[in-house]
């Protein structure tokens, strides 16, 4: 055991650190810092530049544009972007149909779809759950029924997040039910954004905010070459997915940028008062978290070296998804009890860059808190919620 | 000791719920909230009319004599309806205020037509650097000419967009944080020099930040005695606390119960998800939250009405116990309906916002934890 980073490392961090002064833009920036949302094309030009340094596909096979990195690599590259705050990857192109069709498409699709993904050409939407299936994902009942060399596809996805921008979804879809288990008939589907009987329609969430969507499928005619793999193989590889996903979810680094940022604005006098650092309730709750963050990365780190050795990242992953998402929202709620009063007031006009300063009510970001705080209640709930991966380790890692 | 309700008691808060039932459904709320000034006038006019903006005044003000019980239930109905009327910043804090400070003048002048419901008033108790204390208040009240001359900055103050009237903490003498040296004003929203600035908040309720820019008012504007507005101010902001943490029990026990009987309708893996072991005890706990919470808001209620000095003491273990609890019981009732329990669409997100905010409200629960340490009476 050796806690210390190698030569090849730290060089490694300080080339990260030199491209992140040189390349981070300063408009996106600055929005960051205010908690002003970003809009698509914020997004897609941020990843473009990541793209352009070949860094943006972190974990994908070199032969496709990935980057060989080793994961200690991976966790120094994750832990700089949250230093400077850098906007999250959208994570459903690169993170997660991506993998699915290195590892499970043909030739054709990958050459077709991945290098779109890869230059953040194309945006891609998640079309799993159902109305009737969350926790259930197994009992999804859109269904693909072949006509030809067409599947005709009809049936509701819905809490698709970023929908409203995606140009393609891909989509776990029924092909049969004349099956001895409900999993083998469930296929691996993509599906065109623009072909006819797709409809979207936005779904508001708690703090007010367009960010998911419901998606009707009404006879939506897909070509069969759009099948990832083979027919009725799309649960296997979507679980597969799920835990890539999971694994991503713990967001350790941008914890640990949230507990700094929060400890540094606690020692600020705000308008005269007494800086919270100052209150040992507060001091104590914020260690508390971090200890807890701590361990976490720690823990990320013994799975990260672990797939290093040929493990695939497997049920384990469940453990980070359910404390990072605990820890994140932790912090959440103490950046609310810092903000105090100032949590409280909501006017979404202000986190506009050209709202006028003076009439700004609170100060800073203060009021972005609250739609954070309230939006993320989400983190326990989607990709799994916390509930069913403590289903799943039981299950899996403890035999039971 | 007895916890039985009289039978006023009883038709009061029954009233009210099915008042609550038959014309303040969620859609109607919602409705409501979307409208120019963010409540109902008309809804207000009709709180007048069944007499509930009456409810805590002395009869001989036009009111119906009731205390901290009568406020109870009514605050528990509230609650349960996320009302928006603004009842807590008329009949509590201003109302509350002048109900125990106001010369005969004053209170034919404010106080009647604040209970018929047709003024609107505010208490600026907050200013920006003080956090949840009360007793910080830099706004200055210089005496000049036979009346005084108010400046500073107030934050957070409920219904101030539409207030006729706001009621102003400020100092006449001593330093920022001391308790002596405070003086109530009662300063006319038009008065010269008062700027407004009103925002909606989390929980659909509408607030404002106001600037005092050397606004005079003469000698009648003072509420109570001079230097000595801390005591009332203090009182005003305990029996607040008291309200919306019977509020918050009735929020509590609504998303509690709205829990459960989701819990049977949705179905995972071909059964109610009710039947999952892990989720049963879950709900038993924010049962337990509920039954526990109920517990010390009686407890305090009885101690306010009795008029015991220990009652601010408990009146800090509930707020305490309802930004923990209470709080714990809201993130599970939005966790227990998935996705569902963070649309705007259900009422649930609407009353886990509210929550949040009666936490902010009054000092959040380490405030009152620290408040229910100070005050503990020496054995
Ligand atoms: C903001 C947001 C974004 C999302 N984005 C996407 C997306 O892009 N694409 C997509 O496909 N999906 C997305 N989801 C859907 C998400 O994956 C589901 O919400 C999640 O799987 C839960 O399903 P559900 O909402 O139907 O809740 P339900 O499955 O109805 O669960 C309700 C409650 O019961 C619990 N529960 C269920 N079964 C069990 C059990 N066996 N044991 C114990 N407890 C149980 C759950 O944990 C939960 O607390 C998103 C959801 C949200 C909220």
């Amino acid at each position: 055991m050796n806690i210390d980073f190698t030569e090849e490392e730290i060089r490694f961090q300080t080339e990260v650190r030199e491209f992140l002064a040189g390349h981070y833009s300063e408009d996106i920036r600055s929005k960051r810092d205010e908690g002003i949302a970003l809009t698509k094309d914020d997004m897609v030009r941020w990843q473009k530049v990541l793209y352009e340094r070949g860094w943006f596909a972190v974990n994908w096979p070199v032969e496709h544009g990935g980057t060989g990195w080793t994961p200690l690599q991976k966790y120094i590259f994750a832990r700089e972007l949250a230093a400077v705050n850098a906007p999250p990857l959208i994570a459903f192109g690169v993170s997660m149909v991506a993998p699915i069709i290195y590892t499970y498409g043909n030739e054709a699709q990958k050459q077709r779809f991945l290098p779109d993904i890869l230059a953040s050409n194309v945006w891609w939407c998640q079309g799993y759950s159902e109305p009737g299936s969350g926790s259930d994902l197994a009992s999804l009942k859109t269904r693909a029924d072949r006509d030809g060399d067409h599947y005709v596809v009809n049936g509701t996805k819905t809490w698709t997040t970023l929908g409203q921008h995606a140009d393609w979804i891909f989509c776990l879809v029924r092909t049969s039910t004349d099956v001895a288990r409900r999993q083998e008939g469930i296929s691996f589907l993509l599906i065109d954004m623009k072909t006819e009987g797709v409809t979207v329609r936005p779904i508001i969430t708690i703090e007010g905010e367009h960010e998911v969507n419901e998606i009707h499928l009404e006879d939506v005619r897909v070509p069969v070459e759009n099948l990832v793999g083979e027919e009725g193989k799309g649960w296997t590889y979507g679980k597969v997915l799920l835990q890539h996903e999971r694994t991503n979810i713990a967001g350790v680094a941008v914890s640990q940028y949230r507990i700094d940022r929060l400890r540094e604005k606690s020692r600020q006098s705000i308008h005269g008062a007494a800086p919270l650092s100052e209150d040992r309730n507060f001091v104590r709750k914020l260690a508390a978290i971090e200890v807890e963050l701590k361990a976490l990365e720690y823990t990320e780190l013994r799975t990260l070296a672990s797939v290093a050795v040929g493990k695939a990242p497997g049920p384990e992953s469940s453990l980070l998804k359910i404390r990072g998402t605990e820890v994140q929202q932790a912090i959440d709620a103490l950046m609310m009890e810092a903000a105090g009063y100032y949590a409280l007031p909501y006017v979404p006009a202000q986190y506009a860059l050209d709202f006028p300063d003076d009439d700004r009510i609170g100060f800073g970001a203060e009021t972005s808190t609250s739609l954070r705080y309230f939006n993320n209640r989400k983190a326990s709930i989607y990709g799994g919620s916390n509930e069913i991966q403590k289903n799943i380790i039981a299950k899996h890692v403890l035999g039971l | 000791m007895d916890f039985s309700l009289t039978d006023d008691q009883l038709i009061l808060a029954g009233s009210i719920g099915r008042f609550i039932d038959a014309e303040y459904d969620f859609e109607s709320r919602q409705q409501i909230t979307v409208g120019d000034e963010g409540f109902s006038r008309e809804m207000w006019a009709t709180f007048a009319e069944l007499g509930i903006t009456a409810v805590p005044f002395a009869e001989e003000d036009g009111g119906l004599d009731g205390g901290p019980i009568e406020l109870m239930l009514i605050m528990e109905q509230l609650g349960r309806g996320l009302v928006v009327e603004p009842y807590l910043a008329n009949i509590v804090l201003a109302g509350g205020a002048l109900r125990r400070a106001a010369s005969s003048g004053q209170r034919e002048k404010w106080l009647t037509p604040i209970i018929a419901g047709e003024l609107h008033a505010a208490l600026a108790f907050a200013e920006p650097q003080a956090r949840y204390d009360i007793r910080n208040v830099a706004t200055h009240a210089g005496a000049e000419g036979g009346g005084y001359v108010l400046r500073g900055s107030k934050t957070m103050i409920l219904n101030g967009g539409a207030a006729n009237m706001i009621i102003v903490p400020a100092r006449t003498s001593g330093d920022t944080a001391d308790e002596d040296g405070i003086t109530l004003f009662i300063v006319p929203a038009d008065a010269r020099g008062v700027e407004i600035s009103p925002y909606p908040t989390v929980d659909a309720l509408q607030a404002a930040d106001i600037d005092f820019n050397d606004v005079t008012v003469d000698e009648s504007a003072v509420l109570g005695d001079v230097d000595k507005g801390f005591a009332t101010l203090q009182a005003v902001i305990d029996e607040a606390t008291l309200a919306i943490s019977a509020e918050a029990v009735g929020i509590m026990q609504t998303m509690h119960e709205k829990t459960v009987e989701y819990s049977k309708n949705r179905s995972q893996f071909g059964v109610p998800i009710a039947t999952f072991q892990a989720l049963q005890h879950r709900m038993v706990d924010t049962m337990i939250a509920c039954e526990q919470s109920r517990s010390l808001l009686y407890w305090s209620v009885m101690l306010s009405a009795a008029n015991d000095p220990e009652a601010r003491h408990s009146i800090s273990a509930l707020k305490y116990q309802v930004g923990t609890a209470g709080i714990e019981v809201a993130r599970e009732a939005v966790q227990l309906h998935g996705g569902m329990g963070v649309t705007w669409e259900l009422d649930i997100a609407h009353y886990f916002k509210r929550m949040t905010a009666i936490d902010a409200m009054f000092g959040n629960a380490d405030f009152h934890l620290d408040r229910y340490i100070d005050t503990a009476p020496t054995s």
